[in-house]
């Protein structure tokens, strides 16, 4: 599994509440996923590990050369509620030899978006709100491997969960627990 | 001293002379005001043909226009019917629209707040080159210059950033069914993304947007 935490170095990405980066989050969130996932018995390649500036060609790069099962881009936002989930907007091809770099996640779509509804269901049964979209974000479209971009959200309070901060712990292991299993779940598919 | 002074004498046609020259620069000095004042007001008629556009819509028959307000909370696009005064060109048509757009996003009830004044600087048309064009012929490229102001302000997040993108796209295709791809730019320059998230280097395929009659799910690209 490929695990890439957004942003990072000057790139600071979104502002959460006073003094809370998303580069800073997103990082803390990267490195809970990979324990847990460690624990699970899956090897994980993260490919931002410090609060270092990585171009978007570079964290591609990182990811296709992994050949992972599945890649996983963390994001957090301050608005919306619950948790995210983005697949490419590019328009579904089958693989070829050669695939042009800034579409070559066109052949992965489909797996993509099988990847996205196992997440999608395992947040459901966490009881986390997800929506479910099409963008268009670097570097998730150079990607040569199922991708899903996880932008996590502030829990809104509703008559089943209570209002929670991106920032706050049990939360956000709440959300890696899903995933975790998510992934898990998937790489068994993968296997066969 | 005085003496050589009186002598001097100016003849008839050295006096023709100094008065018909005397008349050309005041001809000349008048016809260069006249040219600078022109000049003045073509430059003041070319800074107020936005507010002139404005005026116009202000003082047309109000038209209804269909706006795709976003909605931060359940990732959705809905279609919100208004009334408004259009101008007559295609461009300014296409900025008022958008403009009503971002008004909502600033509304004190919104569901996809965004604090701007303004957040249009021009929208202008190109057609789809050929081979391109899925349209069969007409289909047009709508390049939208975002001002900063509204960069600045947009809420930053893949989610967020996306809405405004899916919802212009979507507003403009609705009401100028032409329009059938949309760059973004911001400033008048070329960017790489919105507010750090959505990619603003690529031509979106605004006929991609879904439009169903109530609300869109946000993954409509």
């Amino acid at each position: 599994m490929v695990v890439d935490a957004a942003h990072g170095g000057s790139d600071t990405g979104a502002r959460i509440g006073d003094g809370v980066l998303e580069k800073d989050i997103t990082l803390g969130i990267a490195a809970r996923l990979r324990s847990t996932l460690h624990a699970r018995g899956i090897d994980v390649v993260t490919i931002r590990t410090a609060d270092v500036n990585l171009l978007a060609v570079d964290r591609a790069q990182t990811a296709n050369h992994a050949q992972g099962a599945a890649c996983l881009t963390i994001h957090a936002t301050a608005t919306g509620s619950g948790v995210h989930l983005y697949t490419s907007s590019l328009t579904p091809t089958t693989n070829a030899r050669f695939m042009p770099w800034q579409t070559a996640q066109s052949a992965y779509v489909t797996q993509s978006l099988k990847l996205e509804s196992e997440i999608d269901s395992a947040l459901a049964h966490a009881e986390i709100p997800v929506s479910l979209g099409r963008a268009s974000v670097a570097p998730m479209d150079s990607m040569t491997c199922a991708e899903v971009a996880v932008e996590m959200a502030p829990l809104v309070g509703g008559h089943v969960t209570g209002a929670k901060p991106v920032t706050d712990v049990s939360y956000q292991k709440q959300v890696v627990d899903a995933v975790a299993a998510a992934l898990e779940q998937w790489r068994s598919d993968w296997r066969q | 001293m005085a003496q050589r002074l009186e002598t001097v004498v100016v003849s008839k046609a050295q006096k023709y002379l100094f008065f018909l020259m005397l008349l050309v620069c005041v001809t000349m000095a008048a016809f260069l005001i006249r040219l600078r004042n022109r000049a003045q007001d073509r430059l003041q008629e070319q800074a107020m043909s936005a507010p002139a556009e404005i005026a116009e819509a202000a003082t047309s028959a109000p038209k209804t226009v269909t706006l795709y307000v976003p909605n931060d909370l359940d990732d959705s696009l809905t279609a919100v019917e208004r009334k408004i005064s259009l101008p007559g060109d295609r461009n300014a048509q296409a900025r008022v629209i958008l403009e009503s757009l971002v008004e909502a996003y600033r509304a004190p009830d919104s569901t996809h707040p965004m604090e701007v004044a303004s957040g249009i600087d021009d929208v202008y048309f190109l057609s789809v080159p050929q081979g391109q064009d899925t349209t069969g012929g007409g289909g047009q490229i709508a390049v939208v210059d975002l001002s900063g102001a509204l960069a600045t302000a947009q809420p930053s997040g893949i989610e967020p950033e996306t809405l405004t993108l899916l919802s212009m796209m979507a507003t403009l295709h609705a009401n100028l069914p032409a329009v059938t791809q949309v760059h973004f730019l911001v400033d008048g320059q070329p960017r790489e993304t919105l507010a750090g998230h959505a990619d603003l280097t690529r031509t979106y395929l605004a006929s991609e947007v879904d439009r169903p009659s109530a609300a869109v799910p946000g993954g409509g690209l």
